[in-house]
This record gives C-alpha cells, structure tokens and sequence, in this order.
C-alpha cells in the first residue's frame, strides 16, 4: 500500500495545499490519473497517481496545509485492503533499515513442562507479585513469549482480583501536546546509575576564600578586561606646576563659607572640560566602523565603593560653574557609595577623570573606560625642588597621566590636549573665565 | 507564540545574542557575504560588522581552533562549520583542545565555544555529504551535543548553548530548515540534557531525536486512529544524555523502539538500549528494538537513499511487531 506523498512541484516550495480531491476513498486509480489539485506558492497544480489500485485512505483534508513529503493518501490493492489499517507497510519497504531481532524457534504445541517459558520481565516480575507459576500461562507473544497481558489473563481466570494498572510514571518535562495530562513524580529506579554524571570540574581551593562577584565586580571585570584587551592603550605623562590651583582652590573656598568645599578634583573637571571643549577630537569614541566625535562633554569621576569602582557622568561639565560641579560630584558619590544612583547618572560619559592624590599616590596609569577615548589619572601635589627662571625654589607639582586609545587618537592630538590642561592648571583663572 | 520555521529561529536566535552579549561572535565559511549555505546568517554581517561576522578561508581546523582560542580568552564564538561532514577535518580541535582544555587546565580555562552543523540524509548529496556524525562527538567528555528537533528548541537549544560555559555542538538537520513550529517569544533559553516528551502514550515508547523525532512523532498521531497509544520521547541532547526520561517512559509503557538516523552499530540505539536494561528491565515486556539507517554508504540515487534512510513504515512495522503482531 504505497503512500501518495506531497510533491516537489517547484523549486522554492516548501508545501502546499491540498485545494481539492478529485479523487475519493474507494475509487479505482490507474497510473496517470489526476489524484488531487494542490496548491503551491506559484501556481494550482494537478496532482497524478504513480501507482495503480484503490484510494484506500485520504490522510489529508481539503484545504490543508502540509510540507512536501508528507503522506497524504493510500492507495491499496482492493476493496479488502480498504478497512486495514492504513499505515502497514509494504514488505520490500519493511525489509530495510529494521533490525530484527534472531527469532528464538516456535514452541511446540500443548505445554512443555521441562522447557524454560520465554516471558518478558515485566511478566515474571507481575507473575511473582501475583503468585502465578510461569508453567500454567501459555504466551501470545511473538515466539510465544509470556507478556503482561497473558499474566492479567492468568490471574482473572484465577479469579484474582484485575492488577492494577502500571502506575503512570513520570516522563519529564512535557512539551505543550493536545490532551497532554499533567506528569506524575517520577518513580525512583532502585540501582539505575548511582551517582551524578558531572561531578563538578572545579573544586574550592583548599588554601583559598571564595569570594563570590557581585554584579557591580562582575561589571568592572568585563569592561576593564575588554578595554585592556581591545583598546591599544599610550600613556602621556605631564608635570603641572599645582601651585596657583591650591592657592586658588583655598582663596574660593574661604570666601564661598562652609556651603560646599571646592576639591583639585572638581577644579581638574572643569579644567578637563575646557580643554576638551578646545580639543573636541579627544572627547570621542572608537566604534568599530567609525570614530564617534561627541557634541557634549561629560566627564566622569571615579568613585571607589566597597565591592568595586563606579563612575558617574557630570555632563555637560563645560557649561556648569566650579560650583555647580562640586555640589554635583558631592551628591553623585555619595549617591554612589549608597548605591542609590540611577543608570543614567552612569552612562553617557565621553571622558574619566581618576584622581588617587588623596591616596599618596604620585603617579599612576589608569585603564580606559570604554568606549571613552582618554582617562586622565590623577597624582598627588607635592611640594618640591623646581626650577623656576633658572633658579631652584621650592613648588608645589601634580604629575598628570593621560591613557589614550590609540585607535581614536593619535600621540601629538593627545599632547596638545594635555599642554592645554596644564596651563589651565598653571594659570586657574582661565578655568573659571 | 509565534510560528516561524527552523531556520528563522536559529537565524533569529544568533542575530538576539549578537545583540545582547558583545563578546558572540560568528566564525565560518561563507557566513558573511554569502549569508550561509542555508541561510540561516543572512543579514547579519550587514547588521554586525566583520568584527563580529567572520568570514574564513576553507580550513576547518584552522578557523575551529581559532574559535576556541577565542573562546579560552572569553569570547564566545559560534562556528558555522558547512556539515557536520566537514567536520571531520576539525576533529582533532574539537576533541583533543575544546573538549579537553578545562580539565586539563585544572579548570583555570574554559571554552564557551558553540559548533552550529547540520547533519542528516535525504538531500541527494551523496555519500560523503549525507552522514549523521553526532555520535563521534557525543562520544567524546567535556562536550556537549544537542539536537534541535522543533523550531522552538531550535531556539532554546541554540541560545542556552551559546550562554554555556563549556563547547557545545548544536546539531541542526537539512531536512528540518523548513519545518514550521510554534516558537516562544522573547527570551527562551532551553535546559541542556533534557529530553522532551513530545506526545504522551500509554502502550509502547519511541525514542528519537532530530528529524527521526519528527517522524516518530507523526507515526504515533497515526497510529493513534488504529488504538495505538505510543510515548514520543525526543532526547534533545545526546550529551548529556537524559536517561531518566527515557527509563521513565519504559518503566510506563513496558516497550521501547529506538529511531535513529544513523547507522546502527555502536549507534544511539544501543546505548539507550543498554541505558533501558540496567533502568527499566523489570519493566520490558518486549526486547528493545532499532529502527536505523541502513550500514552502507548513503547512495546517491533517489530511490536507493529512500530505502536506506529510516521512515515511517519501517517505524510503523516495528511498533507493530514490538506490540505482538509480528
């Protein structure tokens, strides 16, 4: 009975719709026939038969839709065919593929008491639950073998109450299927593969505390590592003349009260701002396919919390007053180390500032906070021997060092942008003005 | 839910992970300009750049062992190898470094690093180009080999591999590209080393996976009109193996035929043959059976590939012996 598949009828479809059946169950069909019209992303196709025989079975109703390959007819061999079961397959299609198992020879007919009954497991497990002697069932199933159901068979004829049906074991997770009942807990198999089947790779070190991430670590770990491996970092380094810019900062701040301190920190974002504004080409990305110039400076400020380094954005720091920005850094690190900033108090930042002075800290290189261009690291002022119209005196340096995406940013860009920084360190009024 | 074919799914899956991880990355033959053999990357180098779509010379074993030294430095690059058939010149990278880098670096590296390859017959193209070699790499710890065999798992597979930590084979099939499937929308991420119970049935278990899922899964809706209630089990991943479902199932219906679309020596159908005695022999009512493809290189005339391939009639006869009416 061979089956009438849904056929290739152009290059590009995938399947088709049966549009109509010109055939019906039971009609005679010879070779050549038009069987159906099906219908096809291109056109209406009549369908014709390759086999000859009775339309046993329409598998496929009018107006549906399956792929190419599917059955969607029998055609049999006559009308005794007709009320078999449809999917039988033909012998030379069964002969293939299938493994059959040795086949052990018929018993004799009429029992054979000495003989060993073949039977399934799951019969002789039922027969010892039942008290039923193996010897007394005869089987039904191939070769003879005892099968449950010759058992259930034994034990009714005993007058046995019926076995209780295999309890519904559960057979993990259930696609959504029509009728799907829900699935029982699973029935422990005693014996079956003790043990996990991944024991885990990595063990704790003995000689080490596990410090789990936390999202903020995690963060820092990501970004740091994917700057250091992608960004080909330079470092420029500058000695400002810190002097003026103290006695500045101590000037404003006596006069301005107890308000809100000026830091060198917000004097340097302002300063930072300015010279940025003059060179907008390192106020900038790399972005793969293109450098992304900002129109906007927004500079952002290191902040070490507990578990980690966070740094939120000041922007438009070239258009706010040093007082502004010291009462907006305040309330952002405070903010921070509370962790009660919002994540676009985070983002947008088209330069860093990093500034371990505080620390003791003389000089230092920082990684760049992708996908910024340039982070400036920030040491501390010292008073120190320096030479001033060639004579030695005693001043007040800050060692400047600028880490530089090289892909972004070239070597004398860079240097321009950090001369202009420190004049504006050295004459502080300008960063005011 | 959204019904989409196999191929949009995974096209669709690779172009979401592209855009929510910054280190995915697809590596492979003709991905790029060409947009994949079957498509299934189309748009997306448009869309991410060379960076991130990278087309290759032809050189499995140079592009896979790239993609695992970028995965050891915490990339996460996809391979596109064309068929699982070319995989056979990536095999010593696949088994000898990705599998084994994490053990035998004491675990100080892992390898998330996915192998997307389709496998499977029934294409005309011959024997070279029509094996199903899952088996090899499911054969091999420290990998992991799932089977996609509905667009949805396409999906959950495709994502959770690419969001693991250790390599993964993800195995797709030519014969199902096309096949149309509901699919969750919005993020579906599967669990790797379960098997799914496709259809639910009281009287005999079929165990599948890939396209031979499919057609298990078709034979039991008809074998159902003639009162035959059959258990569709799809492993959706060779390694790990979810063997409990499968005993399960055995332990329900008493019966087993396993489909595999591969040849049968030393196939997945003796291994959960095996995995069936030593978890449900008390509850067999009937020996194990296989269903596989015949032993004989695949050939390339249509009606001799038909008659080596495993199909519904051959499925359907051994149910149907397996039952007791040989």
């Amino acid at each position: 009975m061979p089956d009438v598949l849904m056929p290739r009828l152009s290059d590009t479809m995938t399947e088709g719709v049966l549009s109509q059946w010109v055939k019906h169950e039971g009609d005679q069909v010879r070779k050549g026939d038009v069987l159906a019209v099906i219908e096809t992303d291109k056109a209406a196709m009549d369908m014709e038969a390759y086999d000859e025989g009775m339309l046993t079975r329409i598998l496929v109703p009018e107006g549906a839709s399956v792929p190419i390959g599917t059955p969607i007819a029998v055609i049999g061999e006559g009308a005794a065919e007709a009320a078999a079961p449809s999917p039988q397959p033909a012998p030379d299609q069964a002969e293939r593929a299938v493994v059959t198992p040795p086949r052990a020879p018929a018993p004799p007919a009429g029992p054979a008491p000495a003989a060993r009954r073949p039977a399934s497991p799951l019969a002789r497990k039922l027969a010892r639950e039942r008290g039923i002697d193996l010897s007394t069932v005869s089987g039904s199933g191939p070769g003879g073998r005892i099968v449950r159901a010759d058992i259930e068979q034994a034990a009714r004829a005993l007058g046995g109450p019926r076995l209780a049906p295999q309890p519904a074991a559960a057979t993990g997770p259930q696609r959504p299927a029509p009728g799907a009942a829900p699935a029982a807990p699973a029935a422990p198999a005693p014996g079956y593969l003790p043990g996990p089947l991944h024991p885990p790779v990595t063990a704790p070190a003995a000689d080490a505390e596990e410090i789990p991430l936390t999202t903020v670590r995690r963060l820092t770990a990501q970004r740091l590592a994917a700057s250091a491996r992608e960004a080909p970092h330079f470092y420029l380094t500058g000695v400002a003349d810190a002097g003026q810019l103290l006695a500045f900062r101590a000037q404003a701040n006596a006069r301005r009260g107890a308000d809100v301190k000026i830091t060198v920190t917000d004097l340097l974002i302002r300063a930072c701002a300015t010279a940025l504004a003059a060179h907008p080409e390192v106020n900038a990305s790399w972005d793969e396919t293109r450098i992304l110039r900002h129109r906007h400076v927004n500079i952002g400020v290191a902040v070490a919390i507990d578990d980690g380094l966070i740094v939120p954005v000041i922007r438009d720091a070239d258009r706010k007053t040093v007082t502004e920005i010291a009462r907006e850094a305040r309330d952002l690190a405070a903010r921070a180390r509370a962790r009660r900033l919002s994540p676009d108090e985070l983002a947008g930042g088209t330069f860093t500032i990093s500034n371990l002075g505080m620390y003791g800290i003389r000089q230092f290189t920082a990684v760049i906070n992708p996908p910024q261009a340039a982070i400036l690291a920030v040491g501390e002022a010292v008073r120190q021997p320096l030479v001033r119209d060639d004579q030695v005196t005693i001043g007040t340096t800050m060692t400047l060092t600028l880490s530089i995406d090289h892909r972004a940013v070239d070597g004398a860009t860079a240097a321009g942008f950090l001369t202009r920084l420190r004049e504006l360190i050295e004459q502080p009024l300008d960063i005011v003005l | 839910m959204t019904v989409i074919s196999y191929r949009q799914a995974l096209h669709d899956t690779l172009r979401a992970e592209l855009q929510r991880d910054d280190d995915v990355l697809l590596i492979g033959e003709e991905i790029g300009v060409f947009e994949g053999s079957y498509k299934i990357t189309a748009g997306l180098l448009a869309e991410f750049g060379p960076r991130r779509v990278r087309d290759t010379p032809i050189c499995e074993e140079g592009f896979t062992g790239v993609a695992i030294g970028a995965a050891m430095m915490g990339l996460r690059p996809v391979v596109e190898i064309m068929t699982i058939n070319f995989s056979l010149l990536a095999i010593d990278q696949i088994v000898n470094n990705a599998a084994k880098l994490r053990s035998l670096s004491g675990g100080q590296v892992s390898v998330p690093l996915v192998i997307r390859t389709p496998g499977g017959g029934g294409q005309q193209l011959s024997a070279t180009h029509s094996q199903n070699l899952e088996v090899f790499y499911a054969h091999v710890p420290g990998l992991k080999v799932v089977a996609p065999a509905v667009p949805a798992d396409a999906k959950g597979l495709l994502a959770a591999a690419i969001r693991d930590d250790d390599p993964v084979l993800v195995l797709e099939n030519l014969a199902l590209y096309n096949t149309r499937g509901e699919v969750p929308d919005g993020e579906h991420v599967a669990e790797i080393g379960r098997a799914a119970v496709l259809k639910p049935g009281r009287d005999i278990t079929v165990v599948g996976y890939s396209r031979a899922a499919v057609i298990a899964l078709d034979v039991a809706r008809r074998l159902e009109a003639d009162g035959i209630s059959a258990e569709v089990v799809d492993l959706r991943s060779l390694r790990p193996l979810d063997r409990e479902t499968v005993c399960a199932s055995v332990r329900k219906t008493g019966r087993a035929v396993i489909v595999e679309d591969d040849w049968l020596s030393y196939g997945t159908g003796a291994e959960l043959a095996a995995t069936i005695a030593e978890g449900a022999f008390d509850y067999l009512d009937a020996p194990v059976r296989r269903v596989a493809a015949a032993e004989v290189p695949l050939p390339y005339a249509k009606p001799l590939e038909l008659a080596a391939l495993p199909d519904a009639a051959a499925i359907t006869r051994v149910v149907r012996e397996s039952l007791g009416g040989a």
